[in-house]
């Protein structure tokens, strides 16, 4: 696919993601004015006042350009609890997800690219069944469920990490690792399963080709061979999986926060939903989908620039 | 003849089988709920708090004195409800929108794929959150949230299907006969995208259940006192130390049910398509 092409689809996108995100407030039950006047709400010089200060008295479409053109100068609308901006607060949350995020993301690697070439490489084997037996047992666990139980386990019996909080690594980054490896590990997990799917099939398909049966034709030691000829050609597909999974991320994100009491993303968005605070999730869902498609743009540009047989096309 | 024959690759396949089973003996649970869970799912005990697992307690008390099997036996009448009735939002709401976009083409399925492409974009959890944060927090709500958006799915594989079908050439034959395109597509398209729609129900159904358990874990679903396993979970976080058994039988309840269903779609996959794989 031409680069130019694929980069002007992501427009017509993103133009839709936040007509999506601003037809949720309409699915709202009640009169936001209302919502927000708290106990001024009997008075309708009040309600008036909010319903002019937030465009809620002009036609739809006035409504969303009015929205959309703050949102494309970086102002989300404020929070309804705390008036701070929305912009600010996920950009202050947004690190410590991302922290905890990238160390999922290393574990998933870890765990889920090995296992899925052993898989491969012992087709049909014992080895094959039980990696794909740990896979589909990973993909079916809840996380928070898998959290909880390294709570009982690690924390509560054991005693060797903290159960829940969170440390900056600028404040201890000892403690920061202490407090974050236990969710960084559950968040990891189901993306480990998915990876090790994707590594075993793109290996096995790999493995049947002719350059591989040449190079075990040259004499090369079969390690050099997996890893150094499969394993390279193998892994292009998996990487552009791997940014698909950010959505499975940020959702995880939300739960594992939740279970680990970690100050990020996903506990904010939850805490949001609680109070009310329908601007904070507005800005949550516009900004995790942008993330999405911009992350996945740039894979494919990675995918086009890694593998010279696409640049032509 | 083609069914009988993927029904007998489904059945070769012992994994895909010991799914099933357990998927009939969940609904059968929780069909038979009122008549064999030992106790009122909802009725506190202040004698039996917080109780370990006991002959009389199978599952020991939860922290107002209420039989944990009882709430795991009723928990899956939520969860099962959930997942039926929001892969059916979701199939209801894709399958047609995937088969008008595979089939009529053009702008229709520019359109189509734009709107599916901005759903996908937004994480499946973070969008579900969102619409049951919008619609207000109950089972009802959190079904038709997860249905709405597990709906982009269903239209992909819809979409897919239908225009490698829309290809063939007995379809190519009934438009030289005169069939007018609606007729096509419901009489002659439609009973084909089956295979890959049924593989992706059986997927979806094992995800809804799990995002039925998030929601309601979160406290957006399944509200208290009515039992469901991501509600069970959330409360028995309290009590880890005092009482670590609240916290393990709903969650092995839910591993199990999601299991299953992953389990019988693999099977069915690989039943339905020999080429994959």
């Amino acid at each position: 696919m031409k680069l130019g092409v694929r980069i002007a689809q992501v427009i017509p996108t993103i133009i839709l993601v936040s007509v999506l995100v601003f037809c949720l407030q309409q699915l709202m039950p009640g009169d936001p004015a209302i919502v927000l006047a708290g106990e001024e709400r009997g008075d309708p010089r009040v309600l008036a006042q909010i319903r002019a200060e937030l465009w809620l008295d002009r036609s739809l479409p006035e409504q969303y350009w009015h929205w959309i053109s703050n949102v494309v100068h970086g102002d989300l609308g404020h929070s309804w609890r705390t008036r701070q901006p929305v912009a600010e607060l996920i950009a202050q949350k947004l690190p410590v997800t991302a922290q905890v995020g990238v160390m999922a993301f290393l574990i998933a690697v870890l765990i889920g690219v090995p296992t899925g070439v052993v898989a491969a490489v012992k087709r049909d084997g014992p080895w094959d069944y039980l990696a794909n037996a740990i896979g589909l047992a990973g993909l079916s666990m809840p996380n928070f469920w898998l959290g909880i139980m390294l709570i009982l386990f690690v924390s509560v019996d054991l005693g060797w990490l903290p159960a829940s909080g969170y440390v900056s690594p600028w404040e201890d980054w000892r403690q920061s690792l202490a407090t974050t490896v236990m969710p960084a590990f559950v968040l990891g997990n189901s993306i480990a399963a998915i990876l090790m799917r994707h590594t075993r099939s793109a290996m096995l398909s790999v493995l049947d080709q002719d350059y591989i049966r040449t190079a075990r034709a040259k004499g090369l030691a079969e390690m050099t061979v997996i890893l150094r000829h499969a394993l390279r050609n193998a892994l292009i597909p998996v990487v552009t999986l791997g940014a698909l999974e950010l959505g499975t991320l940020l959702s995880g994100a939300v739960l594992t926060e939740q279970v680990f009491s970690i100050p990020g993303f996903g506990k904010m968005v939850v805490d949001a939903v609680f109070n009310r605070d329908y601007p904070v999730v507005q800005g949550v869902v516009l900004v995790t989908a942008l993330l999405f498609i911009l992350l996945n743009l740039l894979a494919d540009i990675l995918y086009v620039l890694v593998d010279p047989r696409l640049r032509r096309a | 003849m083609v069914r009988g024959r993927a029904l007998n690759r489904f059945l070769k396949r012992p994994a895909a089988v010991a799914g099933l089973v357990v998927i009939v003996a969940f609904v059968a649970l929780a069909v038979l709920a009122p008549l064999i869970a030992p106790f009122d799912p909802i009725a506190t005990s202040w004698t039996a708090i917080r109780k370990a697992p006991s002959a009389l307690h199978w599952m020991g008390t939860d922290e107002n004195g209420r039989d944990v099997l009882s709430r795991v036996l009723f928990g899956a009448r939520a969860s099962l409800l959930a997942g039926v009735v929001s892969v059916s939002i979701a199939a209801g709401i894709g399958v047609p929108a995937g088969l008008l976009a595979g089939f009529a083409g053009g702008w229709v399925d520019a359109v189509l794929s734009r709107i599916v492409d901005a759903m996908l974009a937004c994480p499946f959890l973070i969008l579900a959150i969102a619409l049951t944060a919008f619609l207000g927090p109950n089972l009802t709500n959190a079904m038709i949230a997860i249905g709405v958006s597990t709906a982009p799915r269903f239209m992909r594989v819809a979409r897919a299907a239908t225009q490698e079908i829309a290809g063939l050439d007995y379809v190519q034959a009934a438009y030289t006969l005169g069939t007018t395109p609606l007729r096509i597509a419901v009489r002659h398209v439609a009973p084909n995208i089956l295979p890959p729609v049924l593989v992706q129900a059986s997927l979806a159904l094992a995800a809804a259940i799990i995002a039925e358990a998030s929601l309601s874990f979160l406290g957006l679903g399944q509200q208290p006192p009515s039992p469901s396993w991501g509600s069970m979970l959330n409360s028995a976080q309290r009590f880890l130390t005092q009482a670590p058994w609240l916290a393990v039988f709903p969650g092995l309840a839910i591993f199990l049910c999601v299991l299953s269903f992953n389990l019988v779609g693999d099977g069915l996959r690989d039943a339905l398509d020999p080429r994959g794989r």
